[in-house]
């Protein structure tokens, strides 16, 4: 249907408001011959019946071959299932810890659900511990529940973490910039001296580095990326980096 | 809403950093952080801004008979009020152990150390008196809102103006700041709350904790100094155990010097508003904010579509049911019993509708 892409192409970049809604009247053809074209909306748009409703106020963004989205700015996390976040665990009751992820429930975690865990061998894990996991159950009508394994079992880079190190919360935004695949922010920061990163997508990030110091140093660095151009973002590295060094 | 809880590599984290003399913001361990103070268009409304610690001080004044044990003072009424919106800790109408301190805090600093003239402010001995109201609210709590607090207290005291009162025999007039300029409260002195929060069993001091610190301390002590180097009060909380040595090198060096800066950011910031004021130029909250920054409300004009506005509009109108008819006036039923509409069957008591039949129906004959 070159008529859906044609809606949203003028509107591409621009700023749209909750209410906002594309419609498509199918062309009456003679022929018969109907394309079924498919369109995955992505966040901040809803399908209701044969219109596209714009549920967030953002910009209007598209990524080939056929996905958009609405990119807006946001601090508060809404849990949503297959999301890797950073959780602080809070309570141990019997068979089960309760998770602070950020959002407006606590999550729960099994204590079977950590790699090698049995009911004989269970998992080290305290009150107060950071840990990292993914949503198996994240929708608004029930408590949300993460995992510490995937699918075939093993850990995967999950589970309890940071014996050091510095937590603490950025937008989401931000967040999502940086596990972006070849993130330009994680590379800047990666020539000015080795550290460690978690980055959790309910805006939790945790850093380490070799010195208190230099953990505080890229701390407020990505902090500051925040409202940064490109341009001004490298220029700072690069003066951070030749002050430290 | 839940606060989020401090994890275990946090608290690790803070302790490290306070051992090696390195705070979260890059401040040395006795730095202040920079306070900001905004008057407002009302006379004893301030905004004290302390990093991102953000407190809103109001000051009121009302005539109300005095107390019965001192018939000629007036009345310092101080209130603190910790606004869910300052912190997710904060719950409406808890009394927390956080806001029992603060608001004995204040009061100790300010009533007990006498800085306000309370005797001025009686009008008639006995039977009136103004009666001074501060008003605290915490908008945003990011560590040491006992500074803030005091600092707001005080500035907006200073600021504030009451007003004139003319008594004749036993008729007291008051009049309106348009007929007569308003008079200031006379203070005496200015006490200023200093925090200082310590770790570590009281081995490792920081002035000015923000709120991650103030998370992991072991004990904190607020001292109260004037700029006549008088302590106006000292409170030690958390259970540390101090030396008598660290006390005084505090209070000597430390408290009078933050009490100085304070005090001299606190004259500079507010004598300008004042003489904005007497030249007529334009003061208060609005002119203070920053326009130009990134982070600031103001946005360029956005091109909004306007076209077929009227259309879509009747369209919309035209499209909407009609709303239902609207009830006709009250029918008189009876004397003083008047009906709107059609009620529904009374289901209830069947046996006494045949009883009450001939009643109504007098009283429809008798009167209407």
């Amino acid at each position: 249907m070159d008529t859906i892409h044609a809606c949203f192409k003028d509107k591409i970049g621009e700023v749209l408001l909750p209410g906002d809604v594309f419609s498509f009247r199918l062309p009456e053809s003679g022929d018969g011959s109907i394309k079924t074209d498919k369109i995955i909306c992505g966040p901040g748009l809803r399908r209701n019946g044969e219109e596209v409703q714009v549920c967030k106020s953002g910009i209007l963004r598209h990524k080939q071959p056929n996905m958009y989205w609405i990119d807006s700015q946001q601090r508060r996390y809404v849990p949503a299932k297959g999301e890797s976040v950073i959780g602080i665990v809070t309570a141990k009751s019997g068979d089960i810890f309760k998770v602070d992820v950020g959002g407006s429930e606590q999550a729960s975690l099994s204590y079977l659900a950590f790699e090698g865990a049995t009911k004989r061998n269970r998992p080290n894990v305290q009150v107060g511990d950071l840990v990292y996991g993914q949503f198996t159950i994240a929708n608004k009508d029930m408590e949300p529940e993460l995992v510490c394994i995937d699918s075939c079992g093993r850990a995967n880079g999950m589970g309890v973490f940071g014996a050091d190190g510095l937590l603490f919360k950025l937008s989401l935004g931000l967040v999502r910039r940086l596990l972006a695949p070849q993130s330009e922010i994680v590379k800047d920061l990666e020539k000015i001296f080795p550290f460690e990163l978690v980055v959790g997508m309910n805006g939790r990030v945790w850093v380490k580095a070799k010195t208190v110091q230099q953990t505080l140093i890229v701390t407020s660095l990505l902090e500051s990326c925040e409202n940064m151009t490109s341009q001004q973002r490298q220029t700072l590295f690069k003066r951070v980096a030749e002050g430290s060094l | 809403m839940r606060d989020t809880p401090l994890s275990n590599c946090e608290r690790r984290f803070l302790l490290k950093a306070v051992e090696e003399k390195k705070r979260l913001d890059g401040r040395q361990t006795y730095d202040y952080r920079n306070i900001k103070i905004t008057f407002g268009t009302d006379y004893g409304c301030c905004i004290v801004e302390l990093g991102r610690t953000r407190v809103l001080c109001q000051v009121s004044c009302e005539l109300v008979p005095p107390k019965d044990s001192r018939p000629t003072e007036g009345i310092m009424f101080f209130n603190l009020e910790l606004s869910p919106m300052a912190s997710p800790a904060f719950e409406p109408n808890r009394q927390s152990e956080l806001l029992v301190m603060l608001n004995r805090q204040l009061e100790r600093c300010l009533r007990n150390s006498k800085c306000i003239d309370t005797e001025s402010l009686c009008v008639v001995s006995g039977e009136k008196v103004w009666q001074i109201r501060v008003d605290v609210h915490v908008l945003n709590h990011d560590g040491n809102l006992m500074d803030a607090a005091s600092i707001a207290a005080i500035s907006a005291l200073s600021h504030f103006r009451r007003p004139d009162v003319a008594i004749q025999g036993r008729d007291i007039t008051v009049f309106s700041p348009e007929e007569r300029d308003p008079i200031p409260l006379s203070i005496y002195h200015m006490p200023i709350c200093v925090s200082f929060a310590f770790f570590l069993q009281g081995s490792y001091l920081l002035v000015d904790p923000c709120e991650r610190e103030e998370r992991v301390k072991d004990g904190l002590l607020v001292i109260a100094m004037n700029k006549h180097r008088e302590i106006c009060s000292i409170q030690s909380s958390g259970g540390i155990m101090l030396l008598k040595d660290q006390v005084f090198f505090l209070i000597t060096f430390l408290v009078y010097i933050y009490m100085k800066l304070i005090y001299c950011f606190m004259k500079k910031k507010f004598f300008y508003p004042l003489l904005f004021r007497k030249e007529g130029g334009k003061f208060g909250f609005a002119e203070s904010m920053p326009k130009e920054r990134i982070t600031a409300l103001k946005r360029d004009e956005a091109p909004v579509e306007m076209t077929d506005v009227q259309e879509t509009a009747s369209e919309i109108v035209n499209r909407t049911e009609t709303p239902t008819e609207a009830v006709s006036s009250p029918v008189l039923v009876a004397m003083g019993t008047a009906q709107v509409g059609e009620g529904i069957v009374n289901s209830w008591g069947l046996d006494e509708d045949e009883e009450d039949e001939p009643q109504t129906e007098d009283t429809k004959t008798g009167s209407v």
